[in-house]
């Protein structure tokens, strides 16, 4: 935010009571965004369109613990009392599955190539996480930022407003004070929202926030309100028992490659890839190729992959890793140590999904500083 | 700008190399795209057969013509297998080139040692060729070759012709020598000796399997041929071919961008080591 002569502006929080929180959501609609939100659904809470602010998971909790996820009820009006879902915002920038061409054989024989880019509508997402953030803002180095810019991602991430949520309940699975991710958004977002009982202490974040904002015509929060949120991240901050032995453990890492620990891990993990597919920044995918029946046309798609499965480090007859210790390890040593090469951070947001999806309740914190916590 | 999406190609030429080694010449059919595009030696294309999907291959051919881009494909799969069978008129998709080639820049005025193993090693022909092409820019040429049974040697008239070339040395070893072979019978780093190498003007270039190339580097360093006078082109997954899909991780780099020409010293930390 900039005044006219280019100084940023100090803008004072907004107060939004709880029962106007429609009002937001109908000025983004009116601004041209598909709004969606955090929604209960078949026992978890996931995204969903989101009409009315009625719908979003009020009094509702989730229990989270290695490889277990329940959702349970809580005294209060609070719609935002929980920690995370299975999704972060991944699954609506990089898509699971999607075309992107397809190949035509004219009658000469000669091919033509045509781009399938998605249709991206504005979309409004309610309720982002700071771990959801950290993880977007990797996903951004690793798909616009490079030598090569993702006109796919591009695409949907141009048309994104991003309402936070600051996180109050962080679950027991959850670690990122740890990694500096959390729990309070910093950046990376347009709307910041604290939950207070009656209502949220807004935080604008852009240009374009701050003109939504102003419609709705909001009076400034109160010192107490301010203070109320603050004391509340702290608090969460503080309630999180999980931590990685260090910020950077690149070193630590490599220098542990054949340490006995990786086997061990192995005799657990079932080499399923749920930690891949729920991690906000795992980014691998497989590219495949679907020809019509006829052969006429055949259409070149790519969907999620993860470095636990066999296909990940095949090349004609042979599989660098063959087995679960050097798929796990692959993992680790990727995730906690080439990415601070590679984004110059750990590919880590502590946002604990890893652990709270694993079917045998791996605990990413725990086999780190097993494997390193002695050379930190 | 799209990355993922590749450019019409025809196919001019086919070459049989042998029973199982395929070259087809390729030429971009959009004049604007063909005339945007350069190459260096080690660098690769994505070749996309219609219906069947993309694969990685190196140009072989020479980059003073980038009209005609030469690719020698050894049938492993699918892909491969689809387009070791097109013949000239027949189109193909194709796009890069990808990643970094091989120092050639660098190594004008010195010697170049040409160390590959296996069933031919399309990366370093490149290497070959570039230097016989430019014969006076460059010191000694000597080109080892390693294989496991002599039947394995493909290409021997270019060994032939090579090997008549001014100041250009041919080395050939077969871990299980047939009837008549005139070649060393044992491991490729043997040979080493007969190349008489001179480590402070030599630059190493060397493909193969990891195992070879691992005991090759050793070898090469104790004669004191720096480390980082020593290039090694690694093949991993490759399905983007920009750093985006994350198969050809090896350590914390992508072989498709930071590769697939590494200088040893780049690769030093994991190589060797199984699991990468």
């Amino acid at each position: 935010m900039n005044d006219p002569e280019g100084k940023p502006l100090e803008e004072a929080p907004l107060f939004l009571p709880a029962s106007r929180l429609q009002h937001l959501l109908d000025a983004l609609v009116r601004a041209g965004f598909r709004c969606i939100g955090p929604r209960l659904r078949d026992g978890a809470i996931v995204y969903g369109v989101l009409d009315r602010a009625t719908e979003l998971p009020a009094g509702v909790t989730d229990i989270q613990a290695p490889g277990s996820y329940r959702v349970g009820r809580t005294e209060g009006p609070r719609m935002f009392a929980w920690a995370n879902g299975p999704q972060a915002l991944k699954p609506l920038l990089f898509s699971p599955h999607e075309d992107l061409w397809h190949a035509e054989r004219r009658l000469d024989g000669g091919l033509e190539f045509i781009p399938d880019l998605p249709n991206a509508d504005p979309l409004a997402v309610i309720g982002v996480r700071a771990c959801d953030l950290a993880a977007l803002a990797l996903h951004d180095q690793h798909f616009l930022h490079g030598a090569y810019a993702d006109p796919y991602y591009a695409r949907r991430r141009s048309e994104l407003f991003l309402v936070a949520v600051n996180c109050s309940h962080p679950a027991a699975t959850c670690f990122c004070a740890s990694t500096g991710d959390g729990p309070c958004a910093t950046c990376g977002f347009d709307i910041a929202l604290d939950e207070l009982d009656d209502g949220f202490v807004a935080t604008c974040g852009s240009e374009r926030a701050h003109a939504l904002l102003a419609g709705l015509d909001l009076a400034p929060a109160t010192p107490e309100q301010v203070s109320e949120a603050r004391r509340q991240s702290e608090q969460a901050a503080q309630a999180q028992t999980r931590h990685l032995p260090s910020r950077n453990l690149r070193e630590a890492l490599f220098a542990n490659l054949e340490n006995p620990r990786w086997a061990e891990v192995a005799e657990r993990c079932l080499s399923c890839g749920n930690c891949t597919s729920v991690c906000p920044t795992c980014f691998c995918h497989r590219e495949q190729e679907q020809p019509s029946l006829d052969g006429s046309s055949s259409a070149h798609t790519r969907e999620w992959n993860s470095c636990f499965a066999r296909d990940h480090s095949y090349i004609h007859g042979l599989t660098f890793r063959p087995d679960t210790r050097t798929r796990y390890r692959q993992w680790l040593t990727h995730k906690l140590g080439g990415w601070h090469d590679q984004f110059g951070r750990s590919g880590c947001v502590g946002c604990g999904r890893c652990i709270t999806w694993c079917p045998v309740g791996i605990d990413i914190t725990e086999e780190a500083m097993a494997i390193c916590g002695s050379r930190t | 700008m799209n990355p993922y999406l590749p450019y019409e190609a025809e196919v001019v030429e086919r070459v049989q190399e042998s029973k199982s080694i395929v070259t087809l010449h390729l030429r971009l059919t959009d004049a604007a795209a063909r005339s945007t595009y350069h190459f260096a030696p080690g660098q690769f294309n994505m070749v996309y057969l219609h219906g069947a999907g993309e694969v990685p291959i190196s140009i072989v051919s020479d980059p003073h013509d980038e009209t005609i881009l030469g690719h020698t494909i050894r049938i492993v799969g699918r892909v491969t297998g689809g387009l070791a069978k097109l013949q000239p008129g027949d189109r193909v998709g194709l796009r890069g080139p990808y990643g970094r080639g091989w120092p050639l820049q660098e190594a004008l005025g010195h010697d170049v040692l040409v160390v590959t193993g296996g069933l031919g090693c399309a990366p370093v022909v490149a290497v070959i060729n570039y230097v016989i092409l430019r014969r006076t820019f460059f010191g000694k040429l000597t080109i080892i070759q390693g294989v496991k049974h002599s039947d394995d040697l493909i290409w021997r008239e270019r060994y032939t012709y090579w090997r008549s070339l001014p100041n250009t040395q041919v080395l050939i070893a077969a871990d299980h020598g047939g009837p008549l072979w005139p070649w060393h019978v044992g491991l490729v780093t043997e040979v080493f000796d007969d190349a008489r190498i001179v480590p402070e003007r030599t630059f190493v270039m060397m493909c193969g399997p990891e195992g070879m190339m691992h005991a090759g580097v050793k070898n090469l360093t104790g004669r004191g041929v720096a480390e980082d006078h020593i290039y090694l082109s690694m093949e991993r997954n490759m399905q983007c071919a920009v750093g985006h899909c994350g198969h050809c991780q090896y350590g914390p780099d992508f072989v498709c961008r930071q590769g697939p020409v590494f200088a040893y010293p780049k690769l030093k930390a994991l190589f060797g080591v199984k699991g990468f």
